[in-house]
């Protein structure tokens, strides 16, 4: 997507509407999420409520949830921006981003609600106990979050700029540095329950606002999806070329790749995504884990046709040129949309609702991350599970601070970059760095902690460099206009010497193939006892974390008597008492119980 | 069935359970569905993914007015994706969760034992 890359600062103009009416929609959404947050907080008391909402959402409502992760501003306004500009080319992604849902669908969720407890790095250290191995998948996790908070935090910007008029550069980052205080209270506040309430409510109100300015524009067609086609057709400056492939990726061969490379990283870098992940956990069981990802197949996909219509209204009713004219390119198509069809209110409405995307997703994100940081790395790594709840969510809230500035900061210096591309590039570095060690622990017998390591190591590095040494970087600029198109502008500095934009046809195989030479040279054969466990626990839900809000004291009381280990896993549990995490009560291992305990009082009520 | 055998080694419990016929039942319903559909699927998300990068012109054959089948094959992508995970609700449902729930007492049970 490089030709929808902007460089440099965006020229200045007229916002769009009334920035007064802008400003009291916003103040109002806002308001009203945040009580939300505040209301539904609870206590976040144990780390299960402040991680994972106390497991009890119900499938419906945490898929509702997920759809309002994925719906990101990417898919919002970078989706359907892209397909008034590119046409079908933009309709591509959206297939991409839908079809991968099957990936998690029938081989993730089930199985990764069953064997982990808040975090991606769980599975891995369920099928492994070892600590470099927990350490490896804590830093993915970190990675691929702060590509997708870049990702959001320059929607931000670049959405603030066109609604507010505020076009100087100070101005812009200092409304990325209030979303960035706002997402901050949401997660102190609401933990995870606080977050996934704005989610659905979020998921709501987007997916209404996108189906009322879907049924206005095919009004205007009389509902003919074919005259809606041939009048976009018209409008734009490639005619009917729009209708077809190829007008954004079809130029040549180097092209024609880089288009399979980004189709490969869409299809299998969801189920690769941390923040999309840790929501299977915030609800009780393996079915109401299905259940999520159902609810949400049908609500992204649906609202992936919504976003069809509103591309190609776009086309027709704002235009190209004035898209490509206003501060965030592509990104402001449907908030133009919005204005031409219902004036200064609907465009309120919607950029309210894309304000409120933008902040319930980086919430959402910066729940993620401080949860792999606190759980992982400090609880897990440094202080080897020896570590009161209290304190693990102590950690936990300093890092959503430290992690909302990196994202401002960060939010500052990307404000230019295209969305769409940014999170193309976020679901490359998952698909590289996590799907393969998750596919591979969960159902290969001979994988190995060193395959795990390669794996991700590999494809993280890889996928890293390759999008550092690549035109997105450096090196690319304009044929026509000669305006530099990479993140460096300066034309003089260029070492791209990987030509793809995205890296995910070189990266994904890589990390997979990695796991796999990792494992069988590996002289430690895979654990056979390991891997039943795991599989064990995956298909059927034996030992398997339960939820549970009642059951602080009878956890308690199990843990006590938990005397040893023998696997010396799990070992932070035993100093986890109070907390609602039945982990290790539920887990087999201690001496005086049966391997395949699950207390009574585990068992979903 | 043999779950109930007491062992002191963790793992050894679960690798009774796996070697059970009922587990390897469950694991076979499930990979019955899970590995076709997701050959299935990938592989006709990249065929689209092929055609639309190399037949461009085939993509732009109109079908009715203007729409081609480009879109056909797109929105055909959707339907795919609703169709598998619907069929995959019901056979989850039918033939994975009542065993998945059979092992899972019978664990319950060796337990209390």
């Amino acid at each position: 997507m490089t030709s929808a890359m902007s460089a440099g600062v965006a020229a200045a103009s007229h916002p769009v509407g009334r920035p007064i009416v802008n400003i009291a929609i916003f103040a109002f959404f806002v308001t009203v999420t945040l009580v939300i947050a505040i209301r539904v907080a609870g206590t976040n008391k144990t780390t299960a409520d402040y991680y994972a909402g106390g497991r009890v959402f119900s499938g419906r409502q945490n898929g509702i949830a997920i759809g309002g992760d994925y719906l990101s501003a990417a898919s919002f306004l970078g989706i359907a921006g892209a397909i008034a500009l590119y046409g079908y080319d933009g309709f591509l992604y959206s297939i991409g981003f839908l079809v991968a849902w099957l990936v998690v669908l029938l081989l993730v969720a089930e199985p990764l609600r069953n064997t982990g407890r808040y975090t991606m790095a769980d599975v891995l250290y369920f099928r492994f106990r070892e600590k470099p191995v927990r350490a490896a998948a804590a830093i993915s996790t970190l990675t691929v979050s702060s590509f997708y908070l870049l990702a959001q935090m320059a929607a931000a910007g670049g959405l603030v700029n066109l609604l507010l008029g505020v076009t100087t550069s100070g101005g812009q980052d200092l409304t990325i540095a209030v979303v960035g205080l706002l997402m901050i209270f949401y997660v102190l506040v609401g933990g995870m329950r606080g977050t996934t309430w704005v989610q659905i409510v979020k998921a709501i109100i987007l997916t209404a606002g996108a189906a009322v300015t879907t049924c206005w524009v095919l009004a205007k067609t009389g509902f003919d999806v074919s005259g809606l086609l041939r009048h976009a057709a018209a409008a734009s400056p490639a005619g009917s070329a729009v209708l077809g492939p190829g007008l954004e990726y079809g130029a040549n061969t180097v092209s024609k790749l880089d288009f399979i490379s980004l189709s490969l990283a869409l299809v299998l870098g969801t189920a690769g995504l941390p923040h999309v992940l840790t929501r299977l956990y915030t609800v009780p069981d393996a079915i109401a884990a299905r259940r999520s990802v159902i609810w949400a197949v049908w609500l992204v996909g649906l609202f992936y046709l919504f976003t069809l219509v509103l591309g190609f209204g776009a086309m027709w009713l704002v235009g190209a040129k004035r898209i490509e004219a206003a501060p965030g390119k592509a990104d402001s198509a449907v908030p133009l949309l919005a204005y031409h069809l219902g004036g200064t209110l609907l465009l309120g409405v919607v950029a309210a609702v894309a304000f409120a995307t933008i902040l319930a997703v980086v919430a959402g994100l910066t729940i993620t991350a401080s949860a792999s940081f606190a759980h992982d790395v400090y609880a897990g790594l440094l202080r080897s599970g020896d570590v009161e709840p209290g304190q693990e969510i102590r950690v936990a809230r300093i890092t959503a601070i430290v992690v909302g500035l990196i994202a401002v900061a960060g939010g500052t210096l990307a404000k230019n970059i295209d969305v769409a591309f940014l999170v193309a590039l976020a679901f490359a570095v998952a698909a590289s760095a996590n799907l393969p060690s998750i596919v591979f622990s969960l159902f290969w017998p001979r994988f190995t902690s060193r395959g795990a390591l390669w794996s991700i190591y590999g494809g993280l590095i890889s996928a890293v460099a390759l999008i550092i040494f690549s035109p997105v970087v450096s090196g690319q600029t304009n044929p026509a206009s000669g305006a530099a198109l990479s993140v460096i502008t300066d034309p003089r500095i260029d070492f791209a010497f990987f030509p793809l934009n995205n890296p995910g046809i070189v990266s994904i195989p890589l990390a997979f193939f990695l796991g796999w030479l990792g494992s069988i040279t590996d002289r430690r054969a895979g654990d056979a006892a390991r891997f039943a466990r795991v599989q064990v626990c995956a298909l059927s839900g034996i030992g398997a974390e339960r939820s549970g809000p009642a059951t602080d004291t009878a956890v308690a009381a199990a843990s006590a008597k938990v005397t040893g280990d023998p696997e010396g896993g799990r070992h932070d549990q035993q100093r986890d008492r109070g907390s609602a995490d039945i982990f290790h009560a539920a887990r087999p291992g201690g001496a005086e119980h049966h391997p395949l305990l699950g207390r009574p009082a585990d068992e979903p009520g | 069935m043999s779950v109930t055998h007491s062992g002191r080694e963790s793992g050894s419990g679960y690798e009774v359970v796996q070697a059970s016929r009922e587990f390897r039942t469950l694991r076979r319903r499930f990979a019955r569905f899970a590995v076709p559909a997701t050959v299935f699927f990938l592989g006709w998300y990249f065929l689209f993914v092929i055609v639309a990068a190399f037949a461009p012109g085939f993509m732009r054959i109109k079908v009715v007015g203007e729409i081609n089948i480009g879109l056909c094959f797109g929105l055909l992508q959707f339907v795919s994706t609703f169709t598998i995970t619907m069929l995959y609700a019901r056979w989850a449902r039918r033939n994975i969760d009542p065993v998945a729930e059979r092992l899972r007492q019978r664990a319950e049970r060796g337990r209390r034992r």
